[in-house]
Formats: C-alpha cells, sequence, structure tokens
C-alpha cells in the first residue's frame, strides 16, 4: 500500500515506478499441485478487482520467464472469471515427476511461492 | 431420498492427523465420513507389502483409525467410506470387522476391489507420460485402475455400514453418498460435475479448513495446532455449503475455496474422473456466513470411455547424505564440500545431485541476489542400482568429517528404494468392480 500522503511531491518517474514495484505475494496467493510432471500453480488476488490486472500483466509468456530455471516445457493460462482467478499449468516442470525426482521437493509444493517472487 | 446430505472429510492423505475425524464424527453432525488415503505412490508402496505378507497391503494406520472412530460411527450412525484399503481392500475390510467384533460393535463392512488390474495390463501398452512401453520403465510391479462410484454405490445399497476401497479416484469417493442419498441418476452428468466439484473440494481435507493455505504475514490463520477438517452439505439441487465444527481451528472462507478448487486441475474445462468430465471453469463461491462457502454452477459432460490405470515400477536406489556448514565463509565451505562429493561419486552412483538448503534447493534456482545465509545445509542425493551402492552417497558425505573441509557437522544418511509411477488408459470394460461383504 502506498501512502501518498509520506511521497513527496516533486517525486521523478522513476523513483514512482520503484516505490510502484511490487511482487504478486503482495497482492495475491498461490498454491502448487502436482501431476507427473505437470505442476499447476494457481494465482488468486486478494481484491477480486485485482483480477484484470493480473491478467494484464501475468501472462503466460512473462511466468514462463520468471520460472525458466524451474519449467523447461509449455504454460498453459486459464482464466477463471467466475472466481477471479488465473491457473498457470506448466508442462516438464518437476525434474522427471513427482516419483523419481533428485529434487529436494520432489512434487514442487514450494513452487507457489516461486511464481509469488515475480515482480510485476 | 433425502434432500440433503452431511459428507465430513477426516483425513486428506495417508499421514494425516487421527483427531479431526473423531471430532467431525462427533460432533460435525455427519450422515457420512469419507478418509481419502491413497496418493498416486501410496498403493504401490502398499503392493511391495502385500508382496512381503499377502495380509498385508491395506493402509498402514487403518487399525489405529478404525479403533478410535468405531465407537462414535455407531453411536452417531455415520457411515464411512475410505481408499484405506490400498493395494488389499480385502484384508484391510477383514481387519475392519475383527476390531469391530473385539470391540462389541456390530457393523457390516464391505470391501470395494477389482482396481488391481496387474493381470490385465499389457507391458507393451504405452505410457502416457514417456510415449514408451510400460516394461521399459523397469520391473513392473502393480497396476491399478481409478475405479468409479459404482462399487461404492452398490456397497451402499446393500446396507454397508463401511466402505473399504482400493484405488477409487478421490471424488469418487464423495460422490457415491450424494448419489445413493440424494437419489441422483448417474447419467445426469450436470449433477455428477456438481457432486465433483464438492468431492474435489473436501478431498484435501485440510486444505480448505486454512491448514495448508496459511502463511503468517499474507494469510494468518488461528488455531492451526487444532485445525478442523470440512464437511460439506450437499443438496439436491447438486448445489453445496463447505463448512467445519465450531470450535475447530482454520478457516474456510472465498480464498480457501479458490485454493482448493484449483489444486491440482491441469484443465478446469475438463476435469476428469471415472464417472464424469467436469467443467470447474462454471463454479460461483458466496461466503454465507463464518467458515460457511456456498458451491454453485459446475457442470459436466459426459464420462471418459477408459479409466486411467497408475502402475507401478522399481525405478532405482536413492542414496542422500546431509551435512550442515555454519558461521563465516559456511557457503564456500558447503560449496568446497560439493565439489568434493560430486569428484568422488561421480564414477560410483549414476547421477549426483548437490542441493544447497537455506539458499536453493526447494526451489532449483534463484531470483534476485539473496545474501547468503547464516548456515547452510548441503544435501546430495545419487541414483544407484543396488541398496549397497546408494549407501556410497551418505558414506561419502560422512567421510568429511575427518577429510575436511572445516566445521561440517550433523551429518545424516538414507537409503531408500525408489517405485516410479506411469500411467496408461484401459477401456473401462476391462475393468470391473468386485464386492465382498464381511459382518462383525
Amino acid at each position: 500500500m502506498i501512502h501518498f500522503q509520506n511521497v513527496r511531491k516533486k517525486i521523478s518517474i522513476v523513483n514512482f515506478v520503484r516505490l510502484l514495484a511490487m511482487k504478486l505475494y503482495d497482492i495475491a496467493h498461490s498454491r502448487a499441485g502436482d501431476k507427473g510432471n505437470t505442476l499447476t500453480l494457481s494465482l488468486i488476488p486478494y481484491e477480486e478487482a485485482d483480477y484484470d490486472l493480473l491478467c494484464a500483466r501475468v501472462t503466460a509468456e512473462k511466468v514462463k520467464n520468471h520460472l525458466k530455471g524451474i519449467v523447461s516445457g509449455e504454460i498453459i493460462r486459464y482464466e477463471l472469471p467466475n472466481i477471479s482467478s488465473l491457473l498457470f499449468v506448466c508442462h516438464d516442470a518437476l525434474s522427471g515427476g513427482v516419483t523419481t525426482s533428485l529434487a529436494m521437493d520432489t512434487h514442487g509444493k514450494t513452487l507457489s511461492y516461486a511464481l509469488l517472487e515475480m515482480e510485476i | 431420498m433425502k434432500d440433503k446430505i452431511r459428507i465430513g472429510c477426516g483425513a486428506g492423505f495417508s499421514g494425516d492427523r487421527l483427531d479431526p475425524a473423531l471430532i467431525l464424527v462427533e460432533k460435525g453432525g455427519l450422515d457420512y465420513l469419507v478418509l481419502e488415503c491413497l496418493a498416486e505412490r501410496t498403493i504401490a508402496l502398499a503392493q511391495k507389502r502385500k508382496l512381503q505378507n499377502p495380509a498385508q497391503g491395506y493402509d498402514p494406520l487403518l487399525e489405529r483409525r478404525i479403533e478410535s472412530l468405531l465407537p462414535l460411527l455407531a453411536k452417531n450412525k455415520v457411515r464411512l467410506i475410505t481408499n484405506m484399503g490400498a493395494a488389499n481392500p480385502l484384508e484391510g475390510a477383514k481387519k475392519v470387522a475383527d476390531i469391530a467384533r473385539k470391540m462389541g460393535i456390530k457393523v457390516r463392512v464391505a470391501a470395494v476391489f477389482g482396481d488391481d488390474v496387474f493381470e490385465q495390463t499389457d507391458p507393451g501398452a504405452l505410457a502416457l507420460e514417456t510415449g514408451k512401453a510400460l516394461a521399459e520403465s523397469g520391473e513392473l510391479i502393480s497396476a491399478n485402475a481409478y475405479l468409479g462410484m459404482d462399487g461404492i454405490l452398490k456397497a451402499l445399497e446393500n446396507k454397508a455400514d463401511i466402505v473399504i476401497t482400493g484405488r477409487v479416484a478421490d471424488p469418487s469417493l464423495f460422490l457415491a453418498p450424494m448419489v445413493f442419498e440424494l437419489g441422483w441418476d448417474a447419467g445426469n452428468y450436470d449433477l455428477m460435475g456438481k457432486g465433483t466439484v464438492a468431492g474435489h473440494l473436501l478431498e484435501c481435507a485440510g486444505h480448505i479448513t486454512g491448514g495448508y493455505f496459511a502463511d503468517p504475514v499474507k494469510k494468518p490463520v488461528e488455531g492451526l495446532d487444532i485445525l478442523g477438517h470440512p464437511f460439506a452439505d450437499v443438496f439436491a439441487d447438486g448445489s453445496a455449503i463447505i463448512g467445519k465444527v465450531e470450535g475447530t481451528g482454520g478457516v474456510i472462507d472465498l480464498r480457501t475455496a479458490k485454493e482448493q478448487l484449483l489444486y491440482e486441475v491441469v484443465n478446469p474445462r475438463e476435469y476428469v474422473t471415472p464417472d464424469v468430465v467436469a467443467d470447474f471453469s462454471t463454479v460461483i463461491l458466496k461466503e454465507t456466513g463464518k467458515d460457511r462457502v456456498l458451491v454453485r454452477g459446475g457442470t459436466g459432460k459426459t464420462k471418459p470411455p477408459t479409466c486411467k490405470v497408475s502402475i507401478g515400477y522399481r525405478a532405482f536406489y536413492l542414496g542422500e547424505g546431509e551435512i550442515s556448514y555454519a558461521g563465516a565463509a559456511a557457503l564456500e565451505r558447503a560449496k568446497l564440500a560439493g565439489d568434493i562429493l560430486e569428484k568422488r561419486l561421480k564414477n560410483k552412483v549414476e547421477t549426483v545431485k548437490t542441493d544447497y538448503i537455506g539458499l536453493s534447493s526447494a526451489h532449483r534456482t534463484l531470483f534476485g541476489a539473496p545474501t547468503p545465509p547464516y548456515e547452510i545445509r548441503l544435501r546430495v542425493a545419487g541414483k544407484a542400482a543396488s541398496p549397497e551402492l546408494a549407501a556410497l552417497v551418505g558414506e561419502e558425505v560422512e567421510a568429511l568429517y575427518t577429510n575436511g573441509p572445516a566445521g561440517g557437522g550433523g551429518v545424516r544418511k538414507y537409503v531408500n528404494e525408489v517405485i516410479g509411477i506411469v500411467s496408461t488408459l484401459m477401456d473401462r470394460t476391462q475393468i470391473r468392480p468386485e464386492i465382498s461383504f464381511f459382518e462383525s
């Protein structure tokens, strides 16, 4: 939350943009799920009014770029306007699959918070 | 026919807490209790136990759960449906009847089986994940088809108080009592879709009551140590109200319901179970009171001609070792140790993976430039063909105690056999649910 009364009046554009820079964590929550080698990530804004902002800013391409160290395959985004939520289905994302991966978190359960690290 | 039933979910996986189910049965006003205790790999591990002892292979917690639940189920006239039969529903059901007999409680127990399709499975069939023949994955040890609600429905029609199943699609455990009590037509796919939505919302228990949802900074939830598990009032029109017992911890609201609705969904417009292809995109959620969410919408069309079959195979032996470094240059020392271990292990085990716990082990990547933490735990994992070879990983980690670098401590080492899972599709005409009854 930006308190405008605290912002100096002659603020530069650069600083204003920096103030606006925030992580998805600030405005949305997420849960990760797994099916074989596919990772699912929901993205749910705390305020339903932010749904349009998420639709505009959090595209499948941007998420693919953000998660490039994690997701090798295609990312499909589903829009669910009835519940003001997005769902990202990430293929080839769990180091070969839940049952045979050598990773610490074989299910990718912690990865919801990897998505929420994304700056918007 | 009833116009409303209340179904509780007292466990969302095999290792779930035991007490929330007791509270649900004692104070929840339930008609049915469901315990969902089978993950994808759980049944393959259970098959392994059954191979060693034909009287085993049901859920390892079955006795403890049933012993504590039985008196309450009988007193409150709540029927129980659970997939705790795992790889051996027949022995699981017999065990339940035995326990009831010893406690002097009269129950009729049904075992629903027929999900074990190992005999019918063609090792040459293609695995969905790899596109190659199943047998190429490794030595096959189990094949379990996802049954729908049919077997459970028949058990309920035949007056079972307790239904013990093997592999059944999770939402079908919930859909069966809805169809039975509310008089739904199994060919009414719209209702099957709605019931599947309610089942999916319940199936992970503490997920929807704010447990796995909680984040003390952004999503604080009270009473996680006494987290309540959910129930749903399901109405004849397919709508449902999710709730929990008053006085239990947790929260049910739009946020928890949305997280669970989308959990593990790979296509919200086509959520496939053996009973229906459900559409979750039409679901509408509304908070109707404290810890109450109304679920409407949700639809369905047809049911798939095939059923998914989970195949377990012997994959490899996993060797792991861990060691901690703390204080000045902790990360540098851990990285040196990691380099040494990779050199020492590279010709001995198949694949070596090095993780720096506290830095990058869970997300496998870094976002931005995090400051090095005060302490780091090095974890090394390797694949091997035998337990002896896998043990080398932990042995090499332990050897760092004298061979350095400096200040490593707290070594732990593990060896485990890894059962891999692939899946294939089988025509539903090849799969026949079967039922046996046992009386106490």
